[in-house]
């Protein structure tokens, strides 16, 4: 059992008794208010502030999350509280220590919560051109609250399309909500996964399969890209050769963040630090970067 | 009600985009429509492979057989190409074609396009070029799922 700090805060907690955080090092408090599985190894959790909130984050940004007595690790934010009635949401992939301990949480656990850090999509500068949203597995979290923005203000863009890849249909993320996507007339979705069994009736295959015959002109959209790197780099070549702009392809690059604030140096790529000059920006940024082989 | 000729039908294929019109024309000749319904099946694995289809509407799974139930590999939706084994002997199909759901496809007869080919090189040659197009394009897209790139990154 890891050891989590268990719910020894009581929810009625005075605003005398909040403790407001020194600096960007020091965790807010905050409360796990709901845990929801999404697949097999991946959990979504509700987070409601006993200290005083981190600042509202911009979609694309990310926290550090804090189980304490385990570990701290960076997790972008799937849902913002101005569009989540107030809590704080991150989806959550189990592959380690702390991250299994994080989706190991009840309700009424308690967490602490650094940030938010780094860039944002920018979807506001997208208003206007068509919309590209391309996720991959886990890389579909930090993509989540750009769908929402640009659905909930649907007449600011053109024509909109999301492409969605997993491994499995088990592995898929957010399931219902992708179905309430789909079911808009005004939104092309289309999910694949990379094997599936019988009687699935979607889509098998690459994510590119998907790229061929969208409702949108690639000379004029913007493109949101997040997932493993291979699949960013596969998805955005084939873009470019298709005539979109690398410096309209957004992408949300992952690199081993600690301090979040740009003094260890753990994220560092080329002269980017990740944790603050990324995680998301430009393809034409990021293509020369990814391409040096070995470091 | 306006009808759209197989000709035309077959010019507004993203698949078949690099070929000329003259190419189209000749590659028309050979083909026709065809309509399934869900569950019903394209093709089957070994069967002799006399015929491809181009996707139009609707999505077909590839799947190889197997003892419990068969395996899906992939799935083609419209615009693209199903089927290659018509190019080489022995003409065999390498794995069964279902429709997933009500799919249209245009239908090309290989026999008669081999011909083609075989009289005009030069056709054949272009229609070679666009179907190893398709062929390395499927093949990669297989090599990077081989690679699970879904598989877990960062394992903090």
């Amino acid at each position: 059992m890891v050891p989590v700090m268990s719910a020894d805060v009581d929810s009625t907690t005075t605003t005398a008794s909040r403790r407001a955080p020194v600096g960007p090092m020091v965790p807010a408090r905050y409360r796990v208010a709901g845990r929801q599985p999404e697949a097999a190894d991946a959990f979504t959790i509700d987070l409601l502030p006993i200290d005083e909130p981190i600042d509202e984050p911009e979609p694309g940004q990310f926290t550090m999350l804090y189980a304490f007595g385990v570990g701290e690790v960076p997790i972008s934010v799937s849902g913002c509280p101005h569009r989540e009635g107030g809590v704080l949401r991150h989806t959550i992939r189990a592959v380690g220590a702390t991250t299994r301990a994080l989706c190991g949480l009840e309700a009424g656990s308690v967490v602490g919560v650094r940030g938010p850090f780094g860039t944002g999509w920018g979807v506001s500068a997208a208003r206007g051109s068509d919309v590209l949203i391309v996720g991959g597995g886990i890389g579909l979290a930090p993509l989540r609250p750009v769908v929402r923005d640009v659905l909930a203000d649907r007449e600011q863009f053109g024509n909109v399309a999301v492409l969605i890849g997993a491994r499995t249909p088990a592995d898929l993320l957010f399931v219902a909500e992708t179905e309430q996507w789909r079911s808009r007339p005004d939104a092309h979705v289309a999910v694949t996964v990379d094997a599936a069994p019988r009687g699935w009736e979607g889509n098998v295959g690459l994510v590119t399969m998907l790229l061929d015959r969208l409702p949108i002109t690639t000379d004029r959209s913007t493109v949101f890209l997040c997932g493993p790197e291979v699949m960013i780099r596969v998805v955005a070549r084939e873009l470019v050769d298709a005539g979109t702009d690398a410096e309209r392809i957004l992408v949300s690059l992952e690199r081993n963040m600690h301090c979040a604030i740009r003094q260890c140096g753990h994220c560092q790529l080329g002269p980017l630090f990740i944790c603050a000059d990324g995680p998301v920006v430009t393809w034409a940024a990021a293509e020369p970067l990814l391409e040096v082989r070995r470091w | 009600m306006k009808t759209t000729s197989i000709r035309d039908l077959l010019a507004e294929q993203p698949v078949l985009r690099d070929l000329e019109p003259a190419d189209i024309d000749l590659m028309a000749g050979c083909s026709h429509n065809e309509v399934f319904a869900a569950g019903t099946s394209l093709a089957r694995e070994r069967e002799v492979a006399n015929r491809f289809f181009v996707v139009r509407e609707g999505h077909v799974a590839l799947e190889l057989h197997a003892p419990t139930e068969p395996l899906l590999i992939e799935t083609i939706g419209a615009g693209d190409l199903v089927g290659w084994s018509w190019l080489f002997p022995p003409y065999r199909w390498a794995y069964d074609v279902e429709a997933i759901e009500r799919t249209r496809v245009i239908v090309i007869e290989a026999a008669c396009l081999r011909d083609k080919c075989d009289a005009d090189p030069a056709f054949g040659y272009r229609v070679m070029k666009r179907f190893a197009h398709v062929v390395i394009d499927r093949l990669h897209t297989t090599q990077y799922r081989l690679l699970d790139l879904y598989g877990a990154g960062d394992v903090r």
